[in-house]
């Protein structure tokens, strides 16, 4: 059975349609990749899948749950689930450490002194054990992202969502970043990961899911739907991130 | 590094801005200068000048009406200082009521709506009669009846509705990625405003906070209506034995000593708050 099962989901604001439909199976410890111009839905998927958008129709489901049912406990829902932004929303007043005892300590109710020990071997883990004083002003770009990163697995997530994570750093930086979800991956973390790096996604991804107009137009291997599409539309968009 | 010496094109603009400097100092002084003069000789060349200078800058009186008006004021200070303190409570209180969620707390938004819309409408002379003359007269027995207290109860009663529309600007004020990160995480509506909203919006609304106890200071003085000595009704008594204004300029020239710092403080404050720039997400 899939870990994540998101079937016929429908979200639109206003007139606008940006999931139609939507059907993807994300199976335990597979990594995801979905690509597409911007405005084909991406982030909204992510934002549905974490109940930060409540879907118009179809259903999600996380681990045989369906999360979109309105009784569910929407707070237990995310805390079972990792995001991470693209503008890496680090809360600017606490310091990198608290960011990442925050959740620990007030959702899941670990004692403060076993949430920093964990915590500090996470930020050691992405490679900012010596900045866990820091405010996240203080850290560059890649670091914030790392950051941001350690924030949300030091929860022991069932699933990522990354939205973008690199888009907002300099070249020299997305390494950085990347490396460490290379990482994950190798590790059996499920992740579905909204990104632009082709090479990234070529590498790491079990699949690839080509969005268009709020469907999912292509999926399977990266081998297929990255080396070799089938579709003119994929085929396109292909071509013109290349350039 | 240390055997450095600027090149001689550096020292040449390092001159060059000397010289701007003082030009701009003698600038600045000379036209000051010249500004003061003019006001000092348009003012002291009027027809009544000589008049108005006895009756309102008399300088014995006012030494001599200083100890009465500072003893008002500091009876100024009290007021202000303990309805400051109740005024963040009873403000932060209403700014949270409205931010409240669900449908259990429609009456508690709607108190808090209602209270703000009615009391920064309300003139606050108007407010301080109604309290200070009309709740003793209801003769209920229990009651307070000072009129110190009900002239600061109606100050709190109306800055707390300034003040709760300063606090949910800042509530509002936090970019919603930071609701959206904190949630996502899994805390709960009232653990995100407790722990990432509020933190982040009180200390953005420090200067405007700042700026209406300075203003609540000089408002103090209006519970003098109520009969209360302070440093107005003071200089209003001092005035009343020979009709000479000194002491209500004393009691002015006090009020300004006294926001002086506050204002200084509320700049001091906007001025180190420079993180938020950044913080608070882009996107």
């Amino acid at each position: 059975m899939s870990l994540l099962s998101i079937r016929d989901v429908r979200k639109s604001f206003g007139s606008n349609l940006v999931l139609d439909d939507f059907s993807l199976e994300v199976e335990a410890g597979e990594c995801v990749v979905l690509i597409g111009a911007s405005g084909s839905g991406k982030s909204t998927l992510l934002r549905c899948v974490n109940l930060l958008e409540t879907v118009d129709d179809g259903v999600i489901e996380l681990d045989g749950t369906d999360i979109t049912d309105p009784r569910i406990d929407t707070d237990r829902v995310r805390s079972g689930i990792g995001i991470v932004f693209q503008a890496y929303n680090l809360f600017p007043h606490l310091s990198v450490l608290d960011n990442v005892t925050l959740a620990p300590i007030r959702v899941h109710g670990v004692r403060p002194a076993v949430a920093r020990t964990r915590a500090l071997e996470m930020l050691d883990r992405v490679g900012l054990a010596a900045k866990a004083t820091a405010k996240p002003d203080e850290l560059s770009g890649g670091q914030q992202q790392r950051a941001a990163i350690a924030r949300a697995l030091v929860n022991s997530p069932k699933l990522m969502l990354l939205d973008e994570i690199t888009s907002a750093l300099d070249p020299e930086l997305v390494g950085e970043v990347l490396d460490l979800l290379g990482d994950l991956k190798s590790e059996g973390m499920t992740m579905l990961i909204c990104t632009h790096e082709m090479t990234f996604a070529r590498s790491v991804a079990d699949q690839v899911c080509f969005l268009h107009n709020g469907r999912p137009l292509e999926v399977g291997p990266p081998s297929q739907v990255l080396a070799n599409p089938q579709q003119p539309r994929t085929q396109d968009f292909l071509r013109r991130i290349r350039l | 590094m240390s055997d450095w010496q600027p090149s001689a094109l550096q020292q040449e603009r390092l001159k060059y801005r000397r010289q701007r400097t003082i030009r701009s100092g003698l600038i600045a002084g000379i036209s000051t200068v010249v500004l003061v003069a003019l006001v000092v000789f348009g003012v002291g060349s009027t027809p009544g000048w000589p008049r108005v200078r006895a009756t309102f800058f008399d300088f014995d009186r006012g030494w001599e009406a200083l100890p009465v008006v500072a003893q008002g004021l500091w009876l100024n200070v009290r007021v202000m200082l303990v309805c400051a303190v109740l005024i963040v409570l009873f403000g932060l209180t209403l700014a949270i009521m409205r931010t409240l969620r669900g449908p259990i707390f429609f009456p508690l938004r709607m108190f808090a709506a209602a209270y703000t819309d009615i009391f920064r409408g309300l003139p606050l002379l108007l407010v301080i009669f109604l309290l200070g003359f009309g709740v003793p007269a209801l003769q209920l027995r229990g009651l307070p009846n000072q009129a110190v207290i009900w002239g600061g109860a109606a100050l709190v009663l109306t800055y707390s509705s300034y003040v709760a529309e300063v606090f949910r600007a800042g509530i509002e004020s936090i970019h919603p990625s930071q609701r959206a990160a904190a949630r996502s995480l899994g805390l709960s509506h009232q653990q995100t405003l407790r722990f990432v909203v509020l933190p982040q919006a009180v200390r953005r609304v420090l200067p405007p906070l700042l700026n209406d106890f300075v203003s609540l200071q000089k408002d103090s003085g209006l519970i003098a209506v109520l009969g209360v000595i302070d440093a107005i009704r003071a200089a209003q008594l001092e005035t009343a034995e020979d009709f000479n204004f000194t002491p209500y300029v004393v009691a002015g020239l006090l009020f300004v000593a006294l926001t002086i710092p506050l204002t200084r403080l509320t700049d001091w404050v906007a001025r180190r708050q420079g993180w938020y720039g950044a913080g608070g997400g882009v996107v």
